[in-house]
């Protein structure tokens, strides 16, 4: 058995498959590769993915992570080759390398997300400079989420301007299982309908 | 005019609004998309239900892959969309549109709808209009598509002949590029819609309603259809597929969970049982078989090219497949040990299905499935299935023994001449079917019941027959339900105001196309869906165009009457349909023509056919 770490980029044609789909998207991927899966043991053997960090419907991303476990001795070299030619239409395979089987698991791993954010119309210059600055000068900005009270602040660790027109925000978001930042949550603190912008993950930060 | 830049444009904000958006992008593995501007003819092929059911279909699959093998064709497809999304697509001006190039479903040469059951009708509408589209054939003009339909309702087509330019009648595989050249040929000569429809009517299978008259007696039965040309064929002899051409292999893999997620293969097609209830028995004649090898090695090229975890192997009978345990011992040496999941539906009651899915599957994961269909030796000779109960409950021991723990077992009500004590019987076999279960494994024994209620369906020894009454049926789902209880027990059964649309638009002539379109202008759709099946729009709408629905349910059918898919000829004749059923009335089996041939009619039709095509691929006789 051996482990690889799969770097990809998802693009629009599925940016609505969520990430239970994306599990079969890869499971078929790696079939059609003919690299064969390792399996858990049990009454219902399941293949052996991990995802660095679940992407939110209707995101694209330029910075997706995934482990899996094949059985297989072939080199990573040929490994590759066969996951590049087979992979799905909207997924681009930047990197593929062999991982020691036991090293800490991936998710545990991520630390924080940078997003951008293309929107459909720009605010004045000033307008936008001072709503980021605002946000950004408050000590702590108080929300509910899913019936829970949380603080939004300490979870955006930058937010920052990039583009006038068309109006393209940066931020980096703290990805942590206990506390993860959502970029809609940000842009409605901004006063930006999320319905009205592109958002894609541009970096995955790992420890 | 919205082409689809702009309309790739909206979805973008609406998309974020609407549950399972996956449906609505493409972009899946295998979709074929060509350059628009570099083919002449630009074909949409229309499943009018939603994604999650029609990318599964395989019928459309046949067609997708035949069609953009043409060099001079696209195809694309287009589902129907939600209920959200059909109300954003409204709201925002959104034309239905394919799903590879997002251009407007009116932007194509020809529509093509797959119509396998009655109850998708209204959707077929809604897709028109959604579309854009003219929703009668009468008001198309030579800028509007060409719209044509196939599939197994349309062996009654009348119904909606309003609608539909162009019927397929019978199998697809062949015709649908007769349609395609006679229509490009058509457009070349720039002549009138007319010229098409009347050049489509001459082609062997294709059915043009406008291009027959229908006259009525007196009391509304039919008295004569007969074409408006002398050209044109009285009769509509369906098309049939002397060799069955190799499976698709290029499955569309969906991005998104839908029904099912699975390489399909059909192994054969027809049945040589003639149950006479059955309608796919009927019009699917002659039964046809692929072989071993193409099987297996469709499945492997069609896995490589997939990455599909689950292989089905339909059939209408899969036990009856000649070559059936050289088929399983292949298929459990190339596919096991990799987790794949193989199912083989339709088999036959008797111990040899359990040794066979045993051999498929290393796990016994979900339940065994069984369609005894009637209790009594009496129905069962009239329905012309017999199975002895003596041999169902051998079999279920069988597989609760050997690790299943869930059994599911479909009958049906409402045969003609069916009594009480037929019911009562199904009760008391179900009893001892889990008799058996909890006796071989006690608690864990599970048994699921779900009894459908009979339509007699055109081109069937019982289509002279009527519907049950609602009453009837009522009481004899009440007895079921009352008497179903009990621990492992679970009983589903139809709702009989749908069998009752069912039977309305499946026996009806084109008289009740102006039905249709009335309920679905007060609102109906997504009939199929018992959340959203709304009976008294239906009601409403018979009501409005003056047409009492017990017309076509209830009334017992004269020998001599004149049907109104008679002029549709699925290669069966009306007389041995006639004989069955009066050997159904008299409790006389028919054995399964591989021991004797019973002069079905397909024979004398495809003399010529069978005679190129000699051996066991066909399971009828020899021809000399």
């Amino acid at each position: 058995m051996q482990r690889i770490r799969i770097a990809y980029n998802k693009g629009v044609e599925l940016q609505y498959t969520g990430n239970l789909d994306m599990h079969k998207v890869w499971e078929r991927t790696f079939r059609r590769a003919k690299l064969p899966l390792a399996y858990s043991q049990g009454f219902h053997p399941q293949p052996k993915l991990q995802q660095a960090a679940p992407l939110p419907l209707g995101f694209t991303s330029k910075a997706e992570i995934l482990d899996v476990w094949l059985d297989t001795e072939e080199s990573i070299e040929d490994i590759s080759k066969k996951i590049v030619n087979t992979a799905q239409p909207g997924i681009v395979v930047r990197s593929v390398q062999a991982m020691p089987v036991l090293s800490e698991a991936l998710p545990n791993l991520v630390n924080a997300a940078v997003y951008t954010i293309i929107c459909d119309e720009a605010l004045p210059r000033d307008e936008i400079d001072s709503r980021i600055e605002d946000f950004l000068s408050k000590t702590n900005i108080e929300r509910e989420r899913r019936g829970k009270k949380y603080d939004l602040r300490p979870l955006v660790r930058s937010l920052s301007l990039e583009s006038e027109h068309p109006m393209i925000l940066r931020m980096t978001l703290s990805c942590l299982p206990s506390a993860t930042g959502r970029p809609e949550e940000v842009l409605e603190e901004l006063e930006i309908d999320p319905f009205t912008v592109d958002i894609e993950r541009t970096e995955l930060a790992l420890s | 005019m919205t082409n689809p830049t702009e309309i790739r444009k909206k979805l973008r904000r609406i998309l974020p609004r609407v549950e399972k958006p996956g449906r609505y992008v493409g972009g899946e593995l295998n979709q074929v998309v060509k350059d628009w501007n570099s083919v002449e003819t630009h074909f949409s092929m229309v499943f009018p239900d939603i994604y999650d059911i029609g990318v599964p279909n395989l019928g459309v699959m046949i067609l997708y892959e035949i069609l953009n093998n043409r060099r001079d064709v696209l195809c694309e497809r287009a589902y129907l969309p939600w209920l959200d999304m059909e109300a954003e697509l409204r709201q925002s001006d959104i034309p239905l549109y394919s799903l590879e190039s997002f251009h407007p479903l009116c932007d194509f040469d020809i529509i093509g709808f797959s119509i396998p059951y009655e109850t998708i009708y209204t959707n077929v509408l809604n897709v028109l209009d959604l579309a854009r589209i003219p929703m009668k054939s009468v008001d198309r003009t030579n800028t509007d598509p060409l719209i044509i339909a196939g599939g197994h309702s349309t062996f009654n087509p009348e119904p909606m002949s309003d609608f539909i330019d162009a019927f397929v009648i019978g199998e697809g595989e062949e015709v649908i590029n007769d349609v395609v050249n006679v229509y490009q040929e058509w457009k070349r000569s720039g002549a009138e819609r007319s010229s098409l429809l009347l050049k489509l009517s001459q082609i062997q299978g294709i059915y043009v309603p406008s291009m027959y008259e229908v006259t009525y007696h007196e009391d509304g039965t039919i008295d004569s259809v007969h074409p408006k040309h002398s050209t044109i064929p009285a009769t509509v002899l369906k098309r049939m597929i002397p060799v069955l051409p190799p499976p698709p292999t290029h499955f569309i893999v969906p991005s998104i969970g839908v029904v099912h997620n699975r390489i399909a293969v059909e192994i054969m097609r027809g049945c040589t049982r003639g149950c006479r209830f059955c309608h796919a028995g009927m019009i699917n004649r002659p039964v046809r078989e692929r072989t071993v090898d193409e099987i297996v090695n469709s499945i492997e090229e069609a896995l490589l090219n997939t990455g599909y975890e689950e292989i089905s192997l339909l059939s209408l009978s899969s036990s009856d497949y000649t070559h059936i345990s050289e088929l399983v011992s292949a298929i459990s040496e190339r596919f096991a040990g990799k987790h794949l999941t193989i199912s083989l539906p339709s088999l036959r009651i008797e111990s040899f299905s359990v040794d066979i899915i045993e051999k498929l599957r290393g796990s016994r994961q979900g339940g065994f499935t069984l369609a005894p269909e009637a209790a009594t030796d009496t129905m069962r000779n009239r329905i012309n299935k017999p199975i002895q109960t003596a041999q169902l409950l051998a079999t279920v021991r069988e597989i609760y023994s050997r690790g299943w723990t869930t059994v599911k077992l479909y009958f049906m009500i409402g045969q003609p001449d069916e009594t009480i004590e037929d019911v009562e019987a199904i009760i008391k076999v179900c009893k001892a079917v889990i008799g058996e279960g909890h006796k071989l494994i006690g608690k864990k024994a599970n048994l699921h019941v779900g009894v459908g209620t009979f339509v007699p369906k055109p081109h069937t020894p019982f289509q002279w027959a009527s519907v049950d009454d609602l009453e009837s049926i009522y009481a004899k789902q009440k007895l079921l339900r009352d008497s179903f209880k009990g621990p492992g027990l679970r009983f589903t059964w139809t709702n009989p105001k749908e069998t009752m649309l069912e039977a309305a638009l499946s026996r009806g002539d084109r008289r009740i196309g102006e039905v249709i379109y009335t309920a679905w202008k007060n609102g109906a759709k997504f009939d199929a869906w018992q959340d959203q099946y709304k009976y008294n729009t239906w009601i409403e709408a018979f009501a409005l165009c003056g047409i009492d629905p017990l017309f076509y349910i209830s009334r017992p059918r004269g020998k001599d009457e004149v049907f109104p898919w008679d002029h549709i000829s699925p290669g069966v004749s009306r007389k041995f349909l006639e004989n069955e059923f009066e050997k159904s009335q008299q409790g006389v089996l028919t054995e399964d023509c591989r021991e004797n041939c019973h002069a079905c009619g397909i024979l004398p039709i495809y003399n010529d056919v069978r005679r190129a095509n000699p051996g066991e691929l066909w399971l009828c006789p020899e021809v000399k």
